[in-house]
């Protein structure tokens, strides 16, 4: 094993079809036109020395160690800087250009420390490379003159150091902030000799609006910003490509190792979905892996008020086997299920469901995304035929008008946000359609054009009122729709949709939304080039969720912007394998591939390769499941990977439809509040410690590497392995990949799916089988899925959760840049530095009313519960509403979450909840009370012996 | 169903009722007839035997609080 290195061209490939030929150092080299000569010198073998060069950058032309000689044209040009241009005689390497490169090294040189062999980026220096390529041998300046070297060093970041002594000034750390992450938090600050990198307004870095991304850290070419592990342990000695845990975007890794131990993440250049960027929890939040809290053996116990007590697994999984069959003799064999996780691999997912299908012989199996994005499923696949996104990231670089609805990609998917304000910077429109004004309404060098605060609830109604302005102002795309879409079906929306009722003008009343900044919303998005829909859970946790997917397929539709890049509609999936525990059948009325399970066709497929006679009914769904283990039908659950008991709505609900079960299995990395309720303990794996693949919002099948051993010394898909030999139904694998084998075996749309295509390619998104063998960036190009796109009539429907006299403001959620779901993972580690704690958006008109100071608790109630958390007064939210985030379980916002739910998939209503602030001075009797109960039941017996 | 009767409903025939109702809504503009096969339709492919036993049993009790259409395809699933 050897550290992955990946060549640094120097500058940007150049997108032209024309190609260029020249001469470099006398050997011929053909590139594209607009290449620089830096890098057409590295396509052609020739490294030419650099320090402000970077390929993930603008060229800047400010070191003046690149410069080349080219014939018939005077000086030195920087190569950099410099196009290449046919015919051109460039020289890399002359006496004169030699003696220019060592003059200016003597100078970086002469301000430098000159510390290489305690310096932690020995080994991984530019600087100190350039030194060796250009024969630095002296420094005629010496070192006494006027220098940086006593400047103080800022640690103030958790995870990386900015050491002004080391800097060169070279810009790069500016320019990524700038030009990959958009966040323009750095600067040069002073001229000439006193300039220096200077965050936010001279500000340290934790204390500036530096997001802690790491692009700053990963184009420095020195030790000035660099990472605290790689001072802690040292340079990494090799490094493994895999893919990141957290959100739907996907981001690719390297993991650099010493041994087993990480010692960075390091975004991947040839990551397709991320191209070599990355955010504060993919690039730095890994700690979780190595916490204190992780539970590495098996426990078990009698009854949910006893404390733990660790055990064998060959006990554990005894227990489990016996206590699942002795429910199913007594109950019936529909009495059990299993949730699957969106954080685990492919794989496991599908031998979760496969346990449940084939093993409890029910279908009794659903996934987080029940609770996120079920009705990107159900929607999508009715208007097109496919459940999922229609595009790849990539897409978005062809996009001239985006409209964001219910969603907020700077918190919730950084690198895919980052990649969006680049091309809104290059002058693309944005409209956002969301209850708050979220960063991407104004941020620096991007405003949006139109902004919509609706009320929440309203989705419908807005893109409705959207559509109604699309269809009577004439700005149907006639030919898409009568060469792609089903006309009859079309005729009847369109009639529909041009409704007086259905105007902006009557929807403001309802919405919220001035009617004039509808129609201008419409219009842009109809007329502007290529538009695309980028959406979050801000669509689909709502009672019309469902209703709002379809509602966002009949504008595109509309448009004629479906089938092409720069277009289409893409859910922004939350957590990392959300589209693949979909794909996988984690639903309970569906096989892999979204097939139904009462399709005798398909379940022929699995029964011949099962050995089993499989289940024709679907089966009960994470809600169901609650309802019927309050009703006394339902008494055993495995559940893995996933934390309902604080990420699923109504608290209350949930932890006494766990409370009612008899045997309540969770396999995960830590105690999480589930735990609180469960009878066996399963110490699950993190994806450093297991081979596998994720597949991310775009369909994008990346593969999952093991860097490290399991810490429980079984991968999560071994668990359910063992669990399944323990309950004496057939399963065997040595690998995961002989898993992905038989899901490609199984499931038409992964057909050509196998790890030696996936090593090939990189990555692939699905479809990929013989129709696709490479796989399908962009969907529906040409046709639809279903054969004719579907429009379907969206009647908006009022939520039944209403504001009134006891609760007049409305409640929506969301999540924060640092923290990441229910954040098992993240709030074990510095991230909790940027979030502390939940905290209660509110207006401050709606304050004022009440008294509320900024910081100050509040009991936030609605009849579903009450909780407290403290307040900040923002104008973020309209007057009216509130929001607050769901990463603490002290605060545990779903208590106050009803269990109001999409009427196609009960995915909850979690963005709609009506409320009342109030003062408060402690913690409400609920907190109080589930607090004692967690301490109580995450007690561990000690080991006699010890 | 008003938001205030959220806690009455988390369980049990009175929330099929209103699950089966809220299916329908979305279905009502193609008229009584086509919404009904619409919710049985949607009510076969998604729901649970014993969630479909019970609304057919609360039919059975009289169906009380089942909209008409959503009356209609319950009747169907009998």
């Amino acid at each position: 094993m050897s550290l992955v290195q990946e060549t640094d061209y120097g500058t940007q490939a150049a997108k032209s079809d024309a190609v260029v030929t020249l001469t470099i150092d006398g050997f011929p080299v053909t590139v594209a036109e607009g290449t620089s000569v830096m890098r057409a010198a590295m396509e052609a073998g020739v490294k030419v020395p650099k320090l402000c060069a970077t390929d993930s950058l603008e060229p800047f032309g400010s070191c003046r160690l690149c410069l080349v000689e080219i014939e018939g044209r005077a000086g030195t040009p920087a190569s950099c800087t410099t196009p290449v241009a046919e015919g051109m005689s460039v020289s890399t390497q002359t006496e004169r250009l030699k003696k220019l490169r060592r003059g200016v090294m003597e100078l970086y040189i002469s301000d430098h420390p000159l510390d290489c062999l305690t310096c932690a980026a020995n080994g991984d220096c530019e600087l100190q490379d350039m030194a060796g390529e250009v024969g630095l041998r002296d420094v005629r300046y010496g070192f006494a003159g006027d220098n940086h070297l006593g400047a103080a060093k800022d640690e103030s970041n958790p995870y990386f150091t900015f050491d002004p002594s080391k800097c060169i000034v070279c810009s790069r750390c500016v320019r990524a902030c700038e030009e990959v992450q958009g966040t323009f938090a750095l600067t040069i600050d002073g001229r000439g000799f006193e300039s220096k990198v200077a965050a936010g307004m001279n500000e340290s870095f934790l204390g500036s609006e530096c997001v802690s991304c790491g692009a700053c850290v990963q184009a420095c070419p020195t030790a000035t910003l660099i990472e605290k592990s790689v001072i802690e342990i040292g340079q990494p000695e090799h490094s493994v490509v895999t893919t990141c845990a957290y959100c739907g975007v996907g981001c690719s890794f390297k993991a650099e190792m010493r041994g087993t131990e990480l010692v960075r993440m390091v975004p991947y250049k040839d990551g397709k979905a991320n191209r070599g960027h990355s955010c504060v929890k993919g690039r730095f939040a890994w700690g979780y892996a190595t916490h204190r809290e992780r539970i590495t053996r098996p426990m078990m116990r009698e009854r949910i008020t006893d404390p733990w007590r660790e055990v064998s697994w060959d006990e554990a999984l005894a227990r489990v086997a016996a206590e699942f069959r002795r429910i199913q003799a007594q109950y019936g064999r529909g009495a059990i299920g299993g949730i699957t996780s969106s954080r685990c691999t492919n794989e496991e997912t599908y031998l979760v469901q496969k346990l449940v299908r084939a093993g409890f012989g029910n279908n009794n199996v659903d996934t987080c995304a029940r609770v996120c994005h079920s009705p990107t499923g159900y929607g999508l696949r009715t208007a097109f035929g496919t459940s999922a996104g229609t595009q790849d990231f990539d897409s978005v670089e062809q996009t001239d008008v985006a409209i964001v609805i219910g969603a907020n990609p700077t918190d919730g998917h950084p690198v895919f946000a980052s990649r969006l304000k680049k091309r809104l910077r290059q002058g693309a429109k944005l409209i956002v359609i969301d209850p708050r004004r979220i960063d991407l309404v104004r941020t620096p060098h991007v405003e949006a054009q139109v902004h919509l605060p609706l009320l929440p609830g309203t989705n419908v109604a807005v893109l409705t009122a959207m559509a109604h302005v699309i269809v009577t102002e004439g700005l149907v795309d006639e030919d898409f729709v009568r060469a792609r879409c089903d006309l009859d079906a079309y005729a009847d929306w369109a009639a529909f949709v041009a409704e007086p009722r259905n105007s902006p003008e009557a929807v403001e009343a309802i919405a919220g939304v001035q009617a004039s900044l509808i129609r201008d919303a419409a219009r842009l998005y109809a007329t502007g080039g290529n538009g695309a829909i980028y959406y979050g859970l801000g669509v689909t946790e709502h009672s019309q969720g469902t209703t709002t997917v379809m509602a966002i397929a009949n504008l595109a539709m509309a448009t004629g912007n479906i089938g092409r890049p720069g277009v289409g509609v893409n859910p922004l999936r939350g957590q990392n394998n959300v589209q693949g525990s979909c794909d996988m059948g984690s639903f309970p009325h569906e096989f892999s591939g979204y097939r139904h399970v009462s399709d005798d066709a398909t379940r022929a497929v699995f029964e011949r390769l099962w050995g089993v006679e499989l289940d024709h009914e679907p089966g009960l769904r994470i809600p169901n499941m609650l309802d019927a283990a309050v009703e006394g039908t339902f008494k055993g659950l495995y559940v893995q990977g996933e934390d309902i008991a604080q990420s699923d709505p109504d608290t209350r609900h949930v932890t006494a439809g766990l409370s009612a079960m008899e045997c309540v299995v969770v396999q995960d990395l830590f105690l999480n509040e589930t735990a609180n309720f469960a009878h066996v303990f399963l110490p699950g794996s993190t994806f450093l410690e297991k081979d596998g693949t994720f597949t991310n919002a775009e369909r994008r099948i990346n593969r999952v590497r093991k860097v490290m051993p399991s810490r429980s010394g079984m991968a999560d898909w071994e668990i359910t392995l063992a669990l399944a030999a323990a309950l004496d139904v057939k399963m065997h694998y040595d690998h995961p990949s002989e898993i992905m084998d038989e899901i490609a075996r199984t499931t038409p749309s992964f057909a050509g799916v196998s790890y030696a295509r996936l090593d090939e390619l990189g990555s692939v998104q699905w479809p990929c089988n013989e129709n696709a063998p490479t796989g399908m960036p962009v969907m529906h190009i040409g046709g639809f899925a279903n054969g004719a796109g579907r429009f379907v009539v969206t009647e908006y429907v009022a939520s039944d959760e209403r504001t009134g006299p006891r609760f007049p403001l409305l409640l929506t959620t969301g999540r924060a840049l640092s923290q990441y779901n229910v954040g098992a993972q993240t709030r074990r580690t510095e991230n909790s530095v940027w979030h502390q704690e939940d905290r209660l958006e509110i207006h401050p008109h709606d304050a004022e009313q009440r008294g509320v100071r900024d910081g100050a608790w509040v009991k936030l109630a609605s009849r579903a519960g009450e909780t407290t958390l403290r307040a900040r007064i923002t104008d973020r939210v309209a007057p009216g509403v509130v929001y607050t985030t769901f990463h603490h379980p002290d605060t545990q916002a779903n208590v106050v979450t009803t269990d109001f739910s999409d009427w196609a998939t009960n995915c909850p209503e979690y963005k709609v909840t009506a409320v009342q602030v109030l003062p408060s001075n402690g913690p409400s009797l609920w907190q109080e009370s589930y607090r004692a109960m967690a301490e109580n039941s995450r007690r561990i017996e000690l080991d006699a012996a010890e | 169903m008003s938001a205030s009767d959220s806690a009455a409903v988390r369980s049990g025939p009175d929330k099929l009722v209103y699950m089966a109702n809220q299916i329908g809504k979305f279905f009502a503009h193609q008229g009584e007839e086509k919404a009904a096969a619409g919710i049985a339709d949607h009510i076969k492919k998604y729901w649970d035997p014993r969630m479909r036993a019970r609304i057919v049993a609360h039919l059975a009790d009289g169906g009380a609080g089942l909209d008409k259409a959503a009356r209609r395809a319950v009747e169907s699933l009998r």
